[in-house]
């Protein structure tokens, strides 16, 4: 759910860094195949300390922050989550837990109330146990049932957030169902975003083009159904739709993460760009990442871009699409996203479309999120992670 | 709450209130009132967030209209403020106290 703010065009100094995404942990219960985690999380070193979160709370507030998500991981393994709330709602903030459930007990929802939690965002895999646990890699599916009636319990509004691939597609009318019994107010169907653990998986998750114009389809019949009471969101596929999405609404223009080890980003996967240093907020404040640092200031605007970004009619309405996607596809971060249909690399990602298409025999079984997977990964080096151009 | 003209439901309001979920607050980086809901921002113009910040679930919308027409030093807004809330309600920013 984009902010909807309207933000000029990024100029020095840049507007305030709306959203703030704290991701206070890489560890997780859960071992979802399309998390979009760095699949060599295991490498990265210490979480930061109340006190660092703390003093990242305040200096983005000062700047102007709005939103705090509180993410992960599964965020509930800090037990200092409830401090990290109470002071993100005493500055200010309107404050959002995006969980997978597991570890939120009637206690602990009762300590997040009492600090100011406004919201909780709870993910499901899944209509069914089944497949919930399956791509979860977890008995978690009657554990989330539960903690949505927590949710309700207390009072807060409820978003449920449902990744959308090729496995689970063809139940987005159950899901949609189970939403509404569960009492969500949001749903969001988000297509999977081929990033990370994703994008090793992509040829078992990426769903056809008629899966894709049926489940729009029962979306948009819901859509109507629901007005009202429930809002739902369908969060569009590019690689499909062949149109590059403006990522998080501009390099620079109101986003950012904080990774686990204090690692200030533009957005949640900036990490595996190379060549471009970051801020280590241990080191350095948000206010001097957000306004000076290279790391947020090389994509900014559009003045980076080079052919067929630079001369396009449309550069200002999608910033040339995603950096991150451009270099897991292209090796090259400043390139067009290959999803746009005039990038030279195009035919990158309609060739990942048509092995969807035909259904042809995936290269390896599906590969979970969890330590010892990252860690063959940093074993294995870069070539593994770059599957988008036959590495 | 689906049934319904949103002017009939906007004219139904009698004592507005900031919608639970939501939050009203002025933003000096900004320089405006925002309206916080899960994982979103409103930015409110100048009139939204005049009317805005008087629906407390106390006023109804006669004395909002009467205080608006005080502080602004002008009559007639009665129309403009119910096609506001209309819209407000439809958005659910609003609802009845």
């Amino acid at each position: 759910m984009p902010l909807a703010a309207q933000q000029p065009a990024p100029r020095v100094p840049p507007g305030p860094p709306l959203w703030l995404l704290a991701e206070v942990t890489y560890r997780c219960p859960l071992h979802c195949a399309f998390c979009y985690n760095p699949v060599d999380y295991a490498r990265h070193g210490d979480e930061l300390g109340t006190e660092d979160w703390l003093r990242v709370l305040r200096e983005a507030r000062a700047l102007g922050a709005v939103q705090c998500g509180f993410s992960g991981g599964e965020p509930l393994l800090r037990d200092d989550l409830e401090l990290l709330v109470a002071e993100a709602h005493r500055l200010g903030y309107y404050t959002n837990l995006l969980t997978s459930g597991v570890g939120l007990t009637e206690a602990r929802a009762a300590a997040l109330k009492a600090a100011g939690l406004d919201h909780v965002q709870l993910s499901f895999q899944d209509s069914t146990q089944e497949m919930n646990d399956f791509l979860s890699h977890t008995r978690t599916f009657d554990l989330k049932q539960r903690v949505a009636r927590l949710i309700k319990a207390q009072g807060w509004p409820m978003v449920m957030n449902v990744v959308i691939h090729r496995l689970n597609i063809d139940h987005i009318g159950r899901i949609i169902e189970m939403a509404e019994a569960l009492g969500a107010e949001y749903l969001e169907l988000a297509n999977t975003q081929y990033y990370s653990w994703a994008l090793e998986n992509r040829d078992q998750l990426l769903p056809t083009r008629e899966q894709l114009r049926r489940a729009e389809a029962v979306a948009d019949d819901w859509r109507r159904r629901l007005e009202g009471r429930m809002r739902l969101f369908f969060v569009a596929p590019d690689y499909h739709e062949g149109r590059p999405k403006k990522c998080v609404n501009g390099w620079g223009s109101m986003f950012m993460t904080v990774t686990p080890d204090g690692i200030a980003l533009p957005c949640h996967t900036a990490r595996m760009l190379p060549g471009l240093e970051f801020p280590d907020l241990r080191k350095t404040s948000v206010q001097h990442a957000w306004q000076e640092s290279e790391g947020f200031n090389r994509y900014r605007g559009t003045g980076w871009m080079k052919e067929p970004c630079a001369s396009c009619d449309q550069k200002e309405v999608d910033l040339g699409g995603c950096r991150c996607q451009a270099y897991m596809l292209t090796r090259d971060a400043e390139a067009a996203d290959p999803v746009c249909p005039k990038s030279p690399h195009h035919g990158v990602v309609l060739e990942a479309v048509r092995r969807a298409e035909a259904g042809e025999a995936q290269a390896h079984p599906l590969v979970f999120r969890d330590p010892k997977a990252s860690r063959r990964f940093i074993a294995d080096g870069n070539a593994r992670s770059l599957p988008g151009c036959g590495g | 709450m689906s049934a319904g003209s949103p002017a009939a439901d906007g004219a139904a309001l009698r004592v507005p209130r900031i919608a639970t979920g939501f939050r009203l607050q002025w933003e000096p980086a900004q320089n405006a009132h925002v309206l916080l809901y899960p994982e979103g921002m409103v930015k409110l113009n100048q009139s939204a967030g005049e009317i805005l910040q008087r629906c407390d679930g106390q006023r109804d919308v006669a004395a909002i209209v009467a205080e608006l027409e005080a502080a602004f030093q002008t009559a007639g807004l009665e129309g403009d403020v119910r096609a506001f809330l209309a819209i407000a309600l439809q958005q659910r920013w609003v609802q009845e106290a």
